[in-house]
């Protein structure tokens, strides 16, 4: 499952966390963020060593500033409060997996 | 063995559905996305599909995937790894999955081109969008480029002139190529600033786009810079199946490709008008021609 995340829970949930996390910069408008959230969903039931979470950055634009979001739909993969890798775009099913799997 | 696999949901593949449905064939949709409408969903305002006089890209393909459903297409959500030539049809083989058919329509549109400049791969994400309706809002107030003369360059400046503070709009020819209803709101556009027969030779920045470096010796200063040069086609699957020219899989209105039991339709074949209505046409013409090759095999 993946969970919408705010600016103030960041940091207990993703920084602080012993679990690797998956953060998904989206938006509502976004036509290629509403291609990739779905599959980020169903990717998400397959790895419970890892948390996945959506950041709206309408709403929290805070936290898109603060990683640097300058397009989306954006990944970031967190592993021990540091960035492990970026990327940028739509990914295909087997690509987001091996993405994820960097972090295991 | 299936009659027909439909590869791509976007509006050329859900029209060959729908059609198919009516045929009652035994056919599936594959997508990759669990999303349909291919890349309709990137525009924001669609003003020229009969029937909508104003909507958008998401609202449009829901539509188109709605009536499909309804028709009775079934989808399968996977991405093509492979087509093979088998006994009396094809294999499509899946990351999760492997499906034997007659005939298919090859329907995986397009995807945004590649500028080719310097700095451009470097810089994607961190300025350098093929998107304008995704990422203008990260540019509010500031300066911003769009790199195209064509329809897509036209929209994407247009809706960056709401959001920016001032729109370059850089084409290397004399003249734009867009829409004439489109030209004449750039034109009068008074934050757009046309920048005729020039190209870009280089994208500049070290951690996010700072200007750009032009052909003609000097370097303007913006903090995007959106790309909308064409498209490339998605035929990299059946490249070595069928012939195609500048990656576009060689076919007329009839959809036939030079492998008997492929058709393409949308804006993977060659053709001279790439819009929605004719992926639309497209689709209905493809799926004749399953119809007419499955009757006589």
């Amino acid at each position: 499952m993946t969970k919408e995340i705010t600016t103030q829970e960041f940091n207990e949930k993703v920084i602080n966390s012993s679990k690797p996390a998956l953060v998904d910069f989206w938006a509502s408008w976004c036509g290629p963020c509403r291609m990739l959230s779905p599959l980020v969903d169903s990717v998400s039931e397959q790895y419970s060593e890892v948390d996945f979470y959506k950041v709206n950055v309408d709403e929290e634009s805070e936290l898109a500033r603060e990683y640097g979001i300058m397009s989306i739909p954006s990944l970031i993969l967190f592993k021990d409060g540091e960035v492990l890798d970026e990327s940028v775009g739509v990914l295909s099913e087997a690509q987001l997996k091996a993405f994820v799997e960097q972090a295991i | 063995m299936k009659d027909l696999i439909i590869a791509g949901s976007g509006p050329a593949g859900l029209a060959a559905a729908v059609y198919a449905s009516n045929a009652m064939l035994d056919f599936v949709v594959i997508e990759k996305f669990p999303m349909s409408g291919g890349q309709m969903l990137n525009t924001i305002d669609i003003n020229n599909y009969l029937g909508f006089e104003l909507t958008d890209g998401f609202s449009l393909g829901q539509a188109f995937r709605s009536h499909a459903e309804k028709q009775g297409a079934e989808f399968i959500n996977d991405e093509i790894t492979a087509i093979e030539k088998i006994d009396g049809g094809y294999k499509v083989v899946c990351n999760n999955g492997e499906y034997e058919t007659k005939t298919i329509i090859f329907a995986l549109g397009a995807n945004p081109r590649k500028l080719g400049a310097k700095g451009e791969q470097e810089l994607a994400g961190r300025g350098v969008s093929y998107c304008a309706t995704c990422d203008g809002n990260f540019f509010r107030g500031r300066d911003a480029a769009v790199i195209g003369g064509g329809d897509v360059a036209l929209e994407d400046a247009l809706y960056l002139a709401n959001i920016c503070s001032e729109v370059y709009l850089i084409h290397r020819r004399g003249e734009l190529r867009g829409a004439k209803y489109l030209q004449d709101k750039v034109f009068k556009n008074e934050k757009i600033k046309l920048v005729l027969n020039t190209q870009v030779n280089e994208i500049l920045g070290e951690r996010k786009v700072e200007g750009l470096k032009l052909n003609n010796g000097e370097t303007l200063s913006v903090d995007g810079v959106f790309i909308a040069v064409g498209t490339d086609a998605n035929s990299k699957l059946i490249e070595n199946l069928v012939e195609t020219d500048k990656g576009f899989i060689v076919a007329d209105e009839s959809g036939k490709t030079s492998c008997e039991g492929i058709f393409a339709a949308g804006d993977v074949r060659t053709k001279r008008l790439r819009q929605i209505s004719t992926a639309v046409s497209d689709g209905a013409n493809a799926l004749y021609s399953v119809e007419e090759y499955l009757n006589k095999n």
